[in-house]
């Protein structure tokens, strides 16, 4: 097999979503069945994706395959030098994994919609808009530049605004779209100046090419604090896409939009994208850009697992424990488990949609009822989609034998072997605790929704098991929860084919006085690139890995049993214990309070300013409109005046002394011959006396 | 008693002209005024005869008095044509009346 052939197909499973996209939206009048296609059409995406994984893992696993042109050829601009914009192609290992897990979950939402949005009267317009979001989600994942990226990641910015306002009626719905294009657009922004540096620096987009001129020692500025700074500005898009603290706020608000789209973009691909540009720069970030990145991840994955713990309506825990399992990629990609963030990100992809698929299954049955206090018992009426929850909550939860456990347990050891290096112990802590409050919380939600007695009996009596549409995909991703898949051993995650094999940690090309130490190659020019980093480092994982492991089970352990004390035993009444700890409740309840921040400081400020600016333009602008319209009016009123009494005048008056001369004149000519004869005679004798002519 | 000469001849003529004028100016009827028209030609005649027997000019003043007369008496002819066709058109035949190029 050629390895052009590799990139005809992702070029065509690029295209493909996009096809279906005009096709839907040109054609669906005329064919109100038409999204029938674009369900089709992402049906052979997937398999192409699963030719293009085999493809690749079989015959390239250690051939990266690059695919370039130039787009716009620039010539030679004075200052820049020669300038041209390539476009291209990269796929590597983690390119077709990710491919695959794009496309498989699309394909699934794809087909789980048919079921959940039947009957809606934008059916058709919305499989466009899938369409359209995978259509961007693989221009991402495929691309080999910044370039590429940055105009697939304003696409899938755009799709995600246009599938969570659906339902725009709503006004919440239209207010989160909004807000999520709005906090995506301030992430942008650093990542648009970061772009740019780096393409001022280097003038090119392309990856492999600005690592090389790195290496090569060239930086920005020829400083490394820019260097860090590029990093770090870069990262600010995926702050953005992927949910983190400051701009997480978007992300919860987004579950207005229909829950499978909650769990294709919501949960599994796009926020993923943030993580995924975080592992393509990884190799660029110096330490302390990595630091940064850490503990944003860190204290993001902290933060939101706080607010999950308290939320009551199901897709909101959700999304909380998103943003929380987001935190924990990012801390990885920081802290430098590179194989265990892109190990996290694809797990929890399937566990997440997973849930996600889960909870549309249960709002579903409870006819739109989001409520976790509406529900209860629903054990017995939906029992595949209990157990999916069961499984996906388990993997959440990191518990062995699923596929949770060995990436979550993984990036924990990473972070305490980073702990253990560096001294920054501050991040397992968050990691541990993390651990700890998910599967509380996902416990939680899982007792409340499935357990005890139903607490809306009308609700109850109505739900039933989902149809087999929806079914399928949730027994589909239950199983890609399980271990067996990546690994052979439940227990020890490095020895399967999925990091062994697949997935490898880049080399850093950062000056070596800007990397940690555990990152410094010992000789130059000599790296194993198939072991992470130094042998330093390889032994704090190695002595991070059996604390991790009995550490996670235990807290996980523990909040499975601390959710199940509260909320099914009741042997701790939850409202007592909400009474007793009512301040810290209150601020988990309200989100700490980080919505109402911003409304109080940039919303309202931005309102106020404008408000300001719109005086300035009312008294200043419009003042100055105004007053030369007034002068002009007072200028052409007297400029009217002159006209009207001055040269009307003088044009009046010629006629009226015409008129007066014709009035008199007018009496000569009376018609009267005998008259005119009269004068005749006059005349004659007056020009005789006058002129004598004798 | 002075013999009749040539300035007798020439106020019977004035006398004569006047009288034309006067006619023709001041009469309604146009038929008057066309005998007016007559007075004055007349006049002229007596003029040209006259002058033609004081003068020393030859017989030219009296062959054109005789003209004047024939030509009188065409214009009579056609005016009374034309005095035929205005009572046609007005039922009256008074001058002053007839002002239609008047407005």
């Amino acid at each position: 097999m050629n390895d052009i052939i590799l990139v005809n197909i992702s070029i065509i499973t690029l295209l493909l979503p996009l096809f279906g996209f005009g096709l839907i939206i040109i054609f669906s009048k005329r064919f109100p069945k038409l999204y029938m296609a674009g369900i089709g059409l992402l049906i052979i995406n997937f398999f192409l994706s699963v030719v293009l994984l085999y493809a690749k893992l079989s015959n390239y696993i250690s051939q990266d395959i690059n695919f370039q042109f130039t787009w716009i050829d620039f010539g030679n601009v004075p200052v820049f030098g020669n300038v041209h914009i390539d476009l291209g192609i990269k796929i590597d290992n983690i390119t077709v994994i990710m491919l695959f897990v794009v496309n498989l979950i699309s394909m699934l939402v794809h087909i789980y919609s048919l079921e959940y949005m039947k009957g809606d009267k934008r059916f058709n317009r919305y499989y466009a808009y899938l369409g359209i979001f995978t259509f961007s989600m693989i221009g991402i994942v495929i691309a080999n530049n910044l370039l590429m990226i940055y105009i697939f990641w304003e696409l899938v910015g755009l799709s995600s605004y246009l599938l969570i306002g659906f339902w725009y009626e709503k006004k919440s719905a239209a207010d989160a779209s909004k807000k999520a294009f709005i906090t995506n657009r301030v992430g942008d922004l650093g990542m648009f100046i970061g772009i740019l540096i780096v393409f001022t620096t280097y003038h090119t987009f392309t990856f492999d090419s600005i690592f090389e001129q790195i290496s090569n020692g060239v930086l920005p500025f020829d400083s490394n604090a820019w260097l860090t700074a590029t990093g770090i500005l870069i990262f600010m898009g995926a702050v953005g896409k992927s949910a983190q603290f400051p701009l997480h706020v978007w992300l919860p608000d987004a579950m207005e939009g229909p829950t499978p789209v909650s769990a294709l973009i919501h949960s599994a691909t796009m926020v993923a994208a943030g993580v995924y540009l975080s592992l393509r720069i990884f190799a660029m970030l110096t330490a302390d850009a990595m630091l940064v990145i850490a503990v944003v991840g860190g204290f993001t994955s902290f933060l939101a697992a706080t607010i999950a713990i308290t939320q009551n309506d199901i897709k909101r825990v959700l999304a909380y424990s998103t943003v929380s399992q987001l935190g924990y990629m990012v801390m990885a990609v920081g802290v430098g488990a590179f194989q265990y963030a892109f190990f996290h990100l694809i797990t929890h992809a399937f566990f997440k949609s997973n849930l996600f698929l889960g909870s549309g299954s249960v709002i579903h049955a409870m006819h739109h009822e989001q409520d976790m206090r509406e529900m209860g018992g629903l054990r017995k009426k939906m029992p595949i989609t209990y157990a999916a929850f069961i499984v996906s909550s388990l993997a959440i939860s990191g518990i062995p034998l699923t596929s949770g456990f060995l990436s979550k347990d993984g990036l924990l050891a990473g972070s305490l072997a980073f702990a253990h290096l560096t001294g920054h112990w501050l991040l397992p802590t968050f990691g541990f605790l993390v651990a700890l409050m998910t599967a509380f919380y996902m416990f939680r939600l899982v007792i409340m929704t499935f357990h005890g007695e139903p607490r809306n009996k009308e609700k109850y009596d109505h739900a039933h098991e989902s149809p087999f549409v929806m079914v399928l995909p949730l027994i589909v991703l239950t199983t890609l929860s399980l271990f067996f898949w990546y690994t052979p051993n439940p227990v020890a995650p490095e020895q399967g084919w999925f990091l062994s094999e697949w997935v490898h940690t880049p080399e850093s090309v950062v000056p070596q006085e800007t990397r940690f130490d555990f990152m410094k190659t010992e000789t130059e020019g000599v790296t194993e690139s198939a072991v992470a980093f130094s042998e330093e480092y390889e032994h704090a994982m190695h002595w991070a890995h059996i604390p991790t492991l009995v550490l996670s089970l235990l807290l996980g352990g523990l909040g499975i049993l601390f959710a199940f004390l509260i909320y099914h035993w009741r042997k701790i009444d939850p409202d007592e214990l909400a009474e007793k700890l009512k301040p810290a409740y209150l601020f988990s309840l309200n989100k700490w309070y980080v919505d109402e921040f911003y409304e109080a400081t940039f919303i309202s400020g931005t309102l106020k300013l404008s408000y300001l600016l719109s005086l300035f333009d009312k008294y200043v602008v419009d003042g100055i409109v105004n007053g030369t319209a007034y002068v002009t009016r007072v200028i052409s009123t007297i400029s009217g005046i002159f006209d009207k009494y001055i040269i009307d005048g003088f044009v009046n008056f010629t006629a009226f002394l015409s008129g007066l001369l014709g009035l008199g004149f007018r009496r000569l000519q009376s018609g009267r011959i005998q008259t005119y004869l009269v004068l005749v005679i006059f005349s004659l004798i007056i020009l005789l006396l006058f002129f004598e002519p004798f | 008693m002075e013999t009749i000469g040539l300035n007798h001849f020439l106020v019977v003529s004035a006398i004569l002209f006047s009288l034309g004028i006067y006619s023709v100016v001041t009469r309604k009827n146009a038929i008057m005024v066309l005998m007016g028209i007559e007075l004055i030609l007349n006049s002229a005649n007596i003029n040209f005869v006259a002058f033609s027997k004081y003068g020393n000019y030859g017989l030219g003043g009296q062959v054109t008095a005789l003209f004047v007369i024939i030509l009188a008496a065409a214009e009579a002819a056609i005016a009374l044509a034309i005095v035929l066709n205005l009572y046609k058109t007005f039922t009256h035949i008074n001058i002053d009346e007839i002002d239609e190029l008047n407005s």
